[in-house]
């Protein structure tokens, strides 16, 4: 009993910082004095944390009456919390669904879109791993339901550091825009994940696992590499040799599993939330995201919404 | 000066009663009140998973592993390979906690000096004292390795590493209750045997463990409850994968692992959250019952004594 009455306690408490939190925010917005530090709360995407943290610490010195507060979860967290009221941005690396586009405008204002960077989705193995490419069909018969690839022999390859031969998914929690960009790319619009994948809840913690399991294939965003793991070659056909995913690749749409990463807000921002979004567009912004690991757009591109 | 004098007492007898009265109706207060907070949240989740429950999607739960509660093609509620992961690490984590725990309640109870005895009980509650997500972390950090080094095991986040982490986790409970339940047989039972020229290993097995066996029943149903409840620390172990094992060293997920995972996500009102505390409340409905079973063990052992 304890762990679901400590779990209905904290739900009760949660639920009630949440209502107080959302009125006195929007008032704070109305009427705030000018000399005392406002907040941006941005709240969503674990691809896109660090690259929110890095923006946040770097645009402290621009304006350090502004405090950016950041919060991962998913996607699916970041526009839940921008719909009820917990976020003046919802960081995204999948462009929103129409249901979410109406939930977030009951009632008031739809949301508006930012892109601000690409990324290039890597699929990762160990690096004791043979293999060095793969194809788009054969990434769907590994993670698709009712694939037949099981099996690293499958593949073709002796996978020696893998004496079970199995292939061991590891892949997002469904919150994630990774999840849902990566079944959408690779598995389409109609076909679920097999289940029995392996399903962690960050970025990180994907490429951290295939590092550590030989047996193991995942994926995740391009920026979250390591020395110990490789990143494979995509290939759109069978038999080609694939494209890596690198800034040009990304930016040029040859490598097949690149996406947009976005910021949303509910209607028109305050203008302390609009001057941050312009400076990540602008060239200190999208200087960052080329440090982190990401691709920036060309400015002609940011001009979306 | 009389009349004033008894006009100051009565004042000040008047002041005694109401503070009297302050006191006694605030521990009142305190009192009823942990017994509303507890009804209050099973209230509120047994009535936010109502919405979710319709014949059809109930008997989709027991009858489906198919979990895909957010798809954008159809939404799948089947609980199938979620009930079970959680019934395949609790009865092997139980397989492994219960006899350990026994004994070593055995050993402390019948076997050993006093000294060591105080040692032991001093370090067994050290262990009941970890914290669930250092177990968590002792699992994924030290056992999924060596899992993956000592067999072929593909990964060694799964059913075997879960049971090991609450085995651990729940042998503490498992062996104080046991102890108490042990130490609760009449020494005059002990001075019989003694008596009659059972030897220490007789006298453990033949008079204490069988005068004891409620509330060993017990200390067993509280070590599953514990087990059942468990969320963070197999929520990183056992690999968070939907599907019914097959063998030891398939990952599962559990129920709780389930919630702790969906809930901050889904959006307020949707059937996935519904179903959550659906999941929440089968929870709530297992506990009970495993507590009940647990009291009327306990129960049956006093009723044993004045017999």
């Amino acid at each position: 009993v304890r762990s679901v009455v400590t779990l209905a306690v904290a739900m009760i408490v949660f639920g009630t910082l949440a209502c107080g939190a959302g009125p006195s925010a929007e008032m704070n917005a109305g009427g705030r004095p000018a000399a005392t530090r406002s907040a941006i709360r941005v709240t969503g995407s674990d691809t896109m944390v660090n690259l929110v943290q890095s923006w946040a610490e770097r645009y402290r010195s621009v304006r350090p009456d502004v405090a950016v507060q950041i919060a991962g979860g998913g996607t699916g967290v970041g526009i839940t919390a921008l719909v009820e009221g917990l976020a003046d941005i919802a960081a995204a690396s999948r462009e929103m669904t129409d249901d979410e586009r109406e939930r977030v405008a009951h009632g008031r204002s739809g949301p508006l879109e930012f892109t601000v960077a690409l990324d290039a989705l890597a699929v990762y193995v160990d690096r004791t791993n043979p293999l060095d490419a793969i194809a788009l069909e054969d990434l769907a018969e590994i993670y698709g339901d009712g694939g037949r690839i099981e099996r690293w022999s499958q593949l073709a390859i002796a996978n020696g550091g893998c004496p079970s031969d199995r292939i061991i998914r590891v892949g997002r929690q469904n919150s994630s825009g990774t999840y849902a960009y990566f079944r959408e790319a690779v598995l389409g619009h109609r076909r679920e994940y097999k289940l029995g994948s392996i399903d962690q809840s960050g970025s990180k913690d994907v490429v951290a696992l295939v590092s550590n399991t030989p047996c193991a294939i995942g994926y995740s965003g391009m920026a979250y590499a390591t020395p110990d793991v490789k990143v494979l070659r995509i290939a759109r056909i069978k038999g080609t040799s694939g494209v890596a995913p690198t800034a040009a690749s990304a930016a040029d749409g040859c490598y097949p599993i690149a996406r947009r990463l976005y910021l949303y807000t509910r209607g028109r921002p305050t203008d302390d939330v609009q001057q941050f979004i312009e400076w990540i567009r602008g060239p200190a912004g999208q200087a960052i995201v080329g440090e982190i690991g990401f691709v920036p757009v060309a400015s002609s591109e940011t001009e979306s919404p | 000066m009389n009349a004033a004098s008894g006009r100051r007492a009565h004042i000040l007898r008047r002041v005694a009663a109401l503070r009297e009265l302050a006191v006694e109706s605030s521990i009142r207060v305190c009192g009823w009140s942990a017994i509303v907070f507890v009804f209050a949240i099973l209230a509120f989740v047994f009535y936010q998973a109502v919405p979710a429950l319709d014949v059809g999607r109930v008997r989709e739960f027991f009858t489906s592993a198919a979990w895909r509660p957010d798809s954008v093609i159809r939404p799948q509620f089947g609980g199938l390979a979620l009930l079970a992961g959680t019934a395949a690490v609790t009865v092997l984590a139980m397989a492994l906690s219960v006899p350990a725990g026994f004994a070593a309640a055995l050993f402390i109870s019948e076997f050993c000096d006093r000294r060591t005895r105080e040692v032991l009980k001093v370090v067994i509650e050290l262990l009941a004292a970890i914290p669930s997500v250092v177990w968590g972390f002792v699992g994924y950090v030290v056992l999924n390795p060596l899992m993956m080094w000592a067999t072929d095991a593909p990964i060694g986040i799964n059913v075997l590493n879960g049971a090991l982490i609450l085995a651990l986790m729940s042998v503490p409970i498992v062996v104080s209750v046991g102890e108490d339940a042990l130490k609760a047989v009449p020494d005059s039972y002990r001075e019989a045997a003694l008596a009659l020229g059972a030897s220490r290993a007789q006298l453990a097995v033949r008079v204490v463990v069988p005068a004891a066996r409620n509330g060993l029943l017990a200390a067993a149903l509280l070590g599953v409850g514990r087990a059942i409840g468990e969320t963070i620390a197999v929520l990183m172990v056992t690999g968070h994968a939907v599907q019914i094992p097959h063998s030891l060293f398939d990952p599962v997920r559990t129920l709780t692992a389930t919630i702790a995972a969906e809930l901050g996500e889904t959006a307020q009102g949707s059937t996935h959250y519904h179903a959550l505390f659906a999941i929440g409340s089968l929870l709530v409905l297992i506990s009970v019952a495993i507590n009940v079973a647990a009291d009327l063990a306990v129960r049956g052992i006093r009723e044993g004594d004045r017999t």
